[in-house]
């Protein structure tokens, strides 16, 4: 709504520039529509304004140019409404966003899982959503008879819809009996509940490993996740370990192998998602073995301490800018 | 970078042949193009990936996708000249257990 001292200014300004020509009047009235959008001044009230001051500076105005100016008015009417829509949607946008960030701090909390102590293992994880909410999922479970469970999974696609079935799994997870439980028997009930209940185009890709302190192995399968990797701290070098297995979402039925390694002192047993491995180093993807030397690199550190080196050594080479979620767990076994 | 799909009919089959990269924001436009071809009952569609450089976990939710509807429909579908890093991405995911790919892969750039 216009006042009365932006229509004094607005004759005024109109009537400098009439006479002088001079472009510091249009700075002005730049600044003063400014000042006018400001308060939701709509464009046929700035007509209106326009009209009025054109009569005061010229009382002998032509019928045609009256006219005109009340033609020129209901033009921009439909602009003023297109205006008002873009506010409404611009405060929406607003609420949605906090909207958004307020279920990304429901999801940290109800995702939360506590890093477990376990005699003889350092344990470092790291995760880091790329955009507000984590497509990405890890989990740790020590078990009665002392063992550890550890299960990191992978949701296609990513936001809302990704943070929304990642909720799925961890319930899937907590339901199931807790003893007894092999890494592959996991596989498979989460695979018939996230069957059940995803979209088509959606699936979800999960490694589940076991460690037992007692004899020192660690159990694992995977339903196509990337495989995990074992570092030898005789020999100073990495091996691969996954097994072959569908991901979880696709067939009603998946079977899971499950093979399992010997974890000797000083070794370490890496758990990635491909947010770490397709970091994008000026336009071309790591190689794994250049992913696996930034590991090593930090190898000297707490596990805890290494996986935030290496995070922010990747968040550095790809300019902060994260295309994926990334998450990475490392456990290491005391010398 | 973008994915472009060019449509081939040939005698009972339709090819599309892709080029670019597959990913989250050119996924939808596969999608689009090929679920509704699967849906068609008893039909035969291959999916010649011999231009396609780069695929994420986004491209394998399309083939899972329409995977599910050729099941339905009774239709076919093949997945040819795979270039190496997207093949292993088939591979990890286990979907070359269910999926009728090709086996003669090239390697990639």
């Amino acid at each position: 709504m216009t006042n009365n001292s932006a229509k004094e200014q607005y004759q005024i300004l109109l009537q400098e520039y009439i006479e002088t020509k001079d472009e510091k009047y249009l700075y002005r009235a730049e600044k003063l529509s400014k000042s006018l959008l400001r308060d939701h001044t709509l464009p046929e009230e700035i007509v209106h304004l326009h009209n009025e001051a054109l009569a005061k500076i010229d009382p002998t105005l032509s019928q045609e140019v009256k006219d005109s100016m009340a033609f020129l008015l209901e033009t921009m009417i439909s602009y003023g409404l297109a205006h008002q829509e873009f506010q409404t949607l611009r405060d929406e946008q607003i609420m949605l966003k906090s909207e958004i960030s307020v279920a990304a701090s429901m999801q940290e909390t109800l995702l939360a899982t506590e890093k477990p102590e376990i005699e003889g293992l350092d344990i470092g994880v790291i995760s880091v959503p790329a955009h507000q909410m984590n497509g990405d999922y890890h989990h740790f479970i020590k078990a009665n008879d002392g063992s550890l469970g550890v299960g990191i999974a992978d949701v296609v696609g990513k936001g809302v819809p990704a943070a929304l079935c990642m909720s799925m799994i961890k319930y899937s997870i907590d339901s199931l009996p807790e003893l007894s439980m092999s890494p592959k028997a996991i596989l498979s009930n989460l695979n018939r509940v996230v069957e059940r209940n995803v979209d088509a185009s959606m699936f979800i890709t999960m490694f589940y490993a076991q460690y037992m302190p007692k004899d020192c192995t660690l159990q694992f399968a995977s339903a196509g996740h990337e495989p995990g990797l074992h570092y030898h701290h005789d020999g100073d070098y990495f091996t691969e370990i996954t097994t072959k297995g569908m991901v979880l979402g696709v067939l009603p039925e998946g079977k899971y192998e499950e093979d399992q390694v010997v974890i000797e002192s000083g070794d370490m047993v890496v758990f990635l998602t491909d947010g770490v491995t397709e970091c994008r180093k000026d336009g071309r993807f790591l190689e794994m073995n250049e992913v696996l030397d930034v590991i090593k690199m930090f190898k000297h550190l707490p596990a805890q301490e290494q996986v935030n080196e290496v995070f922010k050594y990747f968040e550095r080479l790809q300019g902060f800018q994260l295309r994926d979620d990334f998450t990475l767990i490392i456990l290491k076994k005391d010398v | 970078m973008n994915l472009t799909i060019d449509t081939e009919q040939e005698h009972d089959r339709t090819v599309l042949f892709l080029s670019g990269e597959l990913d989250i924001y050119t996924a939808p436009n596969l999608k689009e193009k090929l679920v509704p071809l699967v849906e068609q009952k008893d039909a035969m569609v291959e999916i010649d990936m011999d231009e396609v450089n780069y695929m994420d976990s986004t491209g394998i939710g399309v083939f899972i996708h329409a995977l599910k509807t050729a099941k339905q429909s009774g239709s076919k579908m093949k997945l040819t000249n795979l270039q190496e890093k997207t093949m292993r991405l088939f591979e990890i995911t286990g979907l070359d257990e269910v999926l009728d790919i090709n086996s003669s892969i090239r390697g990639g750039n």
